[in-house]
Parts: structure tokens; C-alpha cells; sequence
């Protein structure tokens, strides 16, 4: 009783408000077109299928975490891969390695025609994927596991890698002059990641970690911020990641550092800032191009028998991408392709 | 009607108690004061190890990333005296600035129009939270943690089917972004130092949130409907408009911190934000509010985010190992609540000695 009479002394001053609220932003609306956002005319579909229906149905298995601009790449590919070839794409993820198992274990159960998948977590994986070669399904695995994938029994694997990278990376820091790197994590516990500052490290000794928290960019901020006003000596700033590339310029502003900043991986702003000159350069391992092997080369081998890489792995790269070359790759990182 | 309220002590347990009160054991009677004393402590212990610490402009790196997390801790600190728990703060922030920032980019909209719609979008959020926690009975902890999946899935969903990508467009070229910059990002430059204008809607949400609790009808209300909700109804408190607004404050303020984040990076990550929400309960709890409900105060919970905002960055300033980051912060954290447990227990001693 008493409920029901405070919702109605609830309901009647709300309405009101919500009707002034929706009144007022309905005029604010009418009267405030803004320019600087979405081009008029996007185009909406790139690229359309060439491969009509060859009736294969391949399964996509990694670990994404849900959000990250990369793996999103790397679905773009994959998709554009399996239109090209005419081929039904299955895409399921989990970022915990039991999970991924079973997920693994679905597509053999649902009798696909080819599993692409990563080797995040290989001892946890491998089992599973043995079972899929042993049914007769041809698996290939692509961005993590490097050396991993012939154990398994994968036709192959495209990936980058990743301290390779991290040594690339290093040397070219060393080139542009620096004294001390601070190597940014965004995430604990990756092997991918770890691998990338070790190999910094390997080719540039005086390298520091720094663990941050991906999941809030003014926590970035302000801890590499703080970070290089602990240690002057700094003057590279290395992040695994572009959202952390982004957040490392606004620490430098607010820390009056002049230290030089190159990337993981990238998204338009931070392309943007690399044609600008603000950060040197971004190391691109081609995400799009792994997902769209890993499918092409299921289809390839169950149309052909083909197997690309010869008993090795095909790397997507490390690839850098600085003032000299941006031009020519902005355009599909605007597209979201890239 | 200031004179009942002023007369009417905050807390159940120092009602019931009519023993003469001193001053020492007001004061350490107050909830803010274990979280104090472990704040001085913290802050000396790092002042000695953290050479880089001791300067101004540190300081106030540390205000900034304590008010990042304060903002909506206010609010949650109040809910939590209402004896709620909103596990929906953290993503309800991005889910502010996504919504702000595509809708805006995508139909040309002046991003001031963004701005009302994602605060009336929020306070729905928070509405919905407390009317479904009031209508149903269902624990707060489980609605709004329902409330969480929704929007965590949303954020991603709806920012890949809008952009093609996991991130929000870009909003810095557009009408209305100079002023809003001002309002929710603006740096001012003294000296060395830079103070975020977040430092300073912090203080005032603090005020503000201390001024309620300790000084109004409404704060009354909160203490009484955290401390028992049914003989609160039973004296007249409306129980249900006070939890509902709690929650509503609550998303108001994770809106504030939405556009703050907005306003300053430009772009939003979808992914942005899970695991932000227990940092303002740890806010909360560290600055002496009760798991249960009943007991805390605004300057507590100030407090508590004062003390995360500084253990997070002092760890770096320290220059220790970062792989043991978690680590150090853990045995932080857990070195504040128990001075803040030493300290409360002391003043209990006192009141019956």
C-alpha cells in the first residue's frame, strides 16, 4: 500500500520532467546540427563475394577478449576471407584457454570442414586440436603459438613475431637516440605481451616495465605520467597497444617530457598522430591478413591440398609503419581494415 | 527544522549510547577518521621511499587520478550508507561517452544534444536499477550485476554495429567540444602544477554529498532506510524514493565521470571500464563506510579514493617492480582498512571506558 502510493507520488513530477527533457533536447536538436562528424555517404560494403558457394563451413576459434580494436581486424579478414571463397564462417571466442578447448571441441562435433585457431595456451589447446586432426578436419592456427603449431598437427600458422618484434622495435628506438625505454603492459599475464618488452629488452638492455591497467585510459595516464617524472632518464616510451600510445601523449603534456613515443598496433587517431609526427612509428602485424589466410588456406587446402610456408610459419609480419609510408596504409586503417 | 535534524546523531550506535561524549572520542567516532590516519601514513611512508613523490606536481597527479575514481565513489558511498550496492558504476561510465560520442559523430548532432540525452540515458539506468530493486526485493548486488552484463554487452554491440569498430569515433572537430572540454577536461596551469578541473567537481560533489548526509531531512533518510529499511518505512521514511534516488545519484555521477573521460581522450574504447566499479566500492569501504549499510560519511569515502589514487601512482613513483604492482597495492589496501579497524576500535574502547 504504502509502495503503490509513493510510486504514483513518484510517477507524476517524472513525467513532466522527462516530457520537459525530451521537448528540450528535441529543440536543441533542431537547432544544433554540428559539423566534423560522419562523412555524409559511408561506403558501407567493401569488397563483395567472389567465390560464390563453394558450401564449406569453417570454424574461427580464438581468444578475444570481447573489445579490442584487433581482433576485430582480424574478424574483418577472416569474414572478408570466407565471402571471397564463398565459405560459411563459424567465429566463436573465449579468452580462458578451457573454454577455447571446448569451443574447439563444438566444431569437431558439428563436423565443419576446417578450424582456424589460435595457440594462446598450447599444453591446454593441443589435446583438443589433435582430436580434430584425427577426425579427418584440417586445422591451421594463426596469431599465437609460433612454435607450437606443428605439434598440433596445424597445416600451418600466420602470425607475427612478437619478439622479433619487441627486438625491431628496440633497435630502432636505439637508432633514434634513446637512453631508457619504458615498455608499457596493458594487461597481465599475456605471453604475447611479456614477449614484446623482453624482446626490447633483448636488443635494448635498459628497457623498464611498466604494468597498466588497459581497461581505464586515466589510469594509463597518470601512472606513465607519473612513471616519467619518477625516472628523467626516460626518453622512449614503447606501448603494446595504440589507446596506451594515445594515453602516453597526454602524459607527456602533463609531465613536460620529451620523450619519443612508437606503438603496437594501431587505430585511426593513432595513425593520425603518426602522420602527425607525434608518435614515430606503430608496428603493424597485419591482424586482417592473418584472419584472412587462416580461412583461405582451409579452403585452398580442401579445394587444392595446398599448404602455404613450407613446414614453417608465414609471418604476417612486424611490419612498421612510420611518416614515410603512412600515406599509403591510412585509407584502410580508415576503413577499419587495417 | 535544522534544529531536530542537527540533534539527531548520524549513527544508531551513538544514539543508543547516552554516556557523555568528549571530544577525542567524537572525533574518533567519526568514520573518517581511521581511513585518515591510515591516509597520513601512507602518505608519509611514500614521501620517504618515493623521492619523486615529493613534489607538488605529483600531488596533484595523484588528486587527479583519486578524483577520476572519487567522482562516482561519492555516489556509491552514499548508496552503500542506503544499504545498496551498484555493480553497474564502472561500465555505465563508457556507456555515457559511447552513447554521447556515436550519437553525435554519427547523426551531426551539436554534442551539447549528446550530452542531455546520455545524462537522461544514465538516470534511466539508475532508476531502473533502484526500481527494480525496490519492486522485485531482489538484492541489489544481483540486479545490478544484470545491469552490468546488459551494458558491458551493449557497449561492445552497439559500438561494433555503429563503427564498424570496438572504439568511438573521434569528436574533437565538432560543434560544442571546446566548452564541454572546458567543462568536464579543463587543465589549469599554476606554475609547475597542473590542476584537472575534475579535482575540483570532485571536492564539490564531496561537499555537497557531506552537506546531505550530515546536515538534511534526506540524509537522515539514507542513514535510516541503510540502517533498517522497514522501521524506517515504519517512521514515515519513503523508503523506495530515497533508494531510487540513491541510485539515480549514483548514475549521475558515473555520467559526470563519462563526459570527464570523453571530453579528455576523445575516443572511447567499448571495452573501457569493467572492474572500475569494485574500485569505488574499495573507495567507499577504505574511507569507513559499512559493507551493510547505516554508516560512512562523504569525507571518508574522499578519503578512501585519496588512498587508491595514491597507492597506484606512488608504486610507480617508488620505481618498484612492476609485476609485484597488484601485490603492493593489495597489501596497501588492506594496511588501510586494518588502521582503519585499529582506529574505530579504539574509540569504541574509549566510549565505554
Amino acid at each position: 500500500m504504502i509502495r503503490s502510493a509513493n510510486k504514483s507520488a513518484l510517477s507524476r513530477p517524472r513525467k513532466g520532467l522527462t516530457l520537459a527533457a525530451v521537448a528540450a533536447a528535441a529543440a536543441l536538436a533542431l537547432s544544433a546540427c554540428s559539423g566534423g562528424g560522419a562523412p555524409e555517404s559511408q561506403p558501407q560494403n567493401q569488397g563483395g563475394g567472389g567465390g560464390g558457394n563453394s558450401g564449406y563451413t569453417f570454424a574461427m576459434i580464438t581468444h578475444e577478449t570481447p573489445g579490442d580494436t584487433f581482433w576485430d581486424r582480424i574478424r574483418a579478414g577472416a569474414e572478408q576471407a570466407a565471402k571471397d571463397t564463398g565459405s560459411t564462417l563459424k567465429y566463436s571466442a573465449d579468452p580462458e584457454a578451457t573454454k577455447q578447448a571446448v569451443l574447439i571441441q563444438n566444431a569437431i562435433d558439428s563436423k565443419v570442414d576446417g578450424i582456424a585457431t589460435t595457440l594462446v595456451t598450447p599444453d591446454a589447446l593441443i589435446p583438443t586440436i589433435q582430436k580434430a586432426v584425427q577426425a579427418g578436419i584440417p586445422v591451421d592456427s594463426f596469431n599465437s603459438g609460433i612454435d607450437y603449431f606443428q605439434k598440433a598437427g596445424a597445416l600451418t600458422h600466420f602470425a607475427s613475431d612478437e619478439r622479433l618484434a619487441g627486438q625491431q622495435a628496440g633497435k630502432k628506438a636505439m637508432a633514434a637516440g634513446a637512453t631508457k625505454i619504458l615498455c608499457t603492459i596493458q594487461q597481465t599475464g599475456s605471453v604475447a605481451l611479456e614477449d614484446r618488452c623482453a624482446g626490447v629488452k633483448d636488443s635494448f638492455p635498459n628497457t623498464e616495465n611498466l604494468q597498466v591497467n588497459g581497461a581505464d585510459d586515466s589510469a594509463v595516464t597518470s601512472a606513465i605520467q607519473a612513471k616519467l617524472s619518477q625516472d628523467k632518464n626516460i626518453n622512449w616510451v614503447i606501448t603494446l597497444g595504440a589507446p596506451q600510445a594515445m594515453d602516453t601523449l597526454k602524459a607527456l603534456e602533463g609531465s613536460g617530457s620529451q620523450a619519443k613515443v612508437g606503438t603496437f598496433d594501431t587505430r585511426p587517431d593513432a595513425a593520425q598522430a603518426v602522420k602527425d609526427g607525434k608518435v614515430q612509428w606503430y608496428i603493424d602485424q597485419q591482424p586482417y591478413l592473418q584472419g584472412y589466410m587462416a580461412v583461405t588456406q582451409l579452403y585452398l587446402f580442401k579445394k587444392n591440398g595446398n599448404i602455404l610456408g613450407g613446414g614453417k610459419a608465414v609471418l604476417t609480419g612486424p611490419y612498421f609503419v612510420d611518416q614515410s609510408n603512412i600515406d599509403a596504409v591510412l585509407p584502410f586503417i580508415e576503413k577499419n581494415t587495417r | 527544522m535544522s534544529t531536530p535534524v542537527k540533534t539527531a546523531p548520524p549513527t544508531p550506535a551513538e544514539a543508543s549510547n547516552r554516556v557523555q561524549v568528549t571530544w577525542t572520542t567524537r572525533l574518533l567516532g567519526r568514520p573518517e577518521i581511521g581511513a585518515l590516519v591510515a591516509a597520513i601514513v601512507i602518505f608519509i611512508f611514500f614521501l620517504i621511499v618515493a623521492p619523486a613523490f615529493r613534489t607538488p606536481a605529483a600531488f596533484f597527479t595523484v588528486l587527479y587520478q583519486s578524483s577520476t575514481i572519487g567522482i562516482v565513489a561519492v555516489g556509491v558511498g552514499m548508496l552503500m550508507i542506503g544499504g545498496e550496492f551498484d555493480l553497474s558504476a564502472g561500465v555505465l561510465v563508457t556507456s555515457a561517452g559511447l552513447l554521447n560520442g556515436m550519437l553525435c559523430y554519427e547523426l551531426g548532432l551539436n554534442l551539447w544534444v549528446g550530452v542531455i540525452i546520455s545524462l537522461l540515458f544514465c538516470l534511466a539506468v539508475g532508476f531502473t536499477n533502484g526500481y527494480l530493486v525496490m519492486r522485485t526485493g531482489i538484492p541489489s548486488f544481483l540486479i545490478t550485476l544484470g545491469m552490468f552484463f546488459v551494458l558491458q554487452g551493449a557497449n561492445l554491440g552497439i559500438t561494433k554495429l555503429v563503427t564498424g569498430s570496438v572504439s568511438s569515433p573521434n569528436i574533437n572537430q565538432m560543434d560544442g567540444f571546446q566548452s564541454l572540454n572546458f567543462i568536464f577536461a579543463h587543465e589549469f596551469k599554476i606554475g609547475s602544477v597542473t590542476l584537472s578541473i575534475t579535482v575540483i567537481w570532485w571536492l564539490l560533489f564531496v561537499v555537497l554529498s557531506a552537506w546531505i548526509l550530515q546536515r538534511t531531512k534526506i540524509g537522515n533518510w539514507i542513514f535510516a532506510v541503510g540502517g533498517n529499511a522497514a522501521s524506517a518505512r515504519a517512521v514515515g521514511v519513503p523508503v523506495t524514493r530515497v533508494k531510487i534516488g540513491l541510485f539515480m545519484t549514483v548514475s549521475f555521477l558515473c555520467w559526470f565521470t563519462g563526459m570527464h573521460y570523453l571530453y579528455r581522450f576523445v575516443t572511447l574504447q567499448a571495452g573501457n571500464g569493467v572492474g572500475n566499479e569494485f574500485l569505488y566500492i574499495i573507495a567507499a569501504v577504505v574511507g569507513g563506510t559499512l559493507l551493510t549499510g547505516g554508516y560512512g560519511n562523504a569525507w571518508g569515502v574522499a578519503i578512501g579514493a585519496f588512498i587508491f589514487g595514491m597507492t597506484s601512482l606512488c608504486i610507480v613513483y617508488a620505481g618498484w617492480d612492476p609485476n609485484w604492482f597488484k601485490a603492493f597495492l593489495g597489501i596497501m589496501l588492506l594496511l588501510a582498512v586494518m588502521v582503519n579497524l585499529y582506529v574505530k576500535r579504539l574509540s569504541t574502547m574509549r566510549k565505554v571506558g
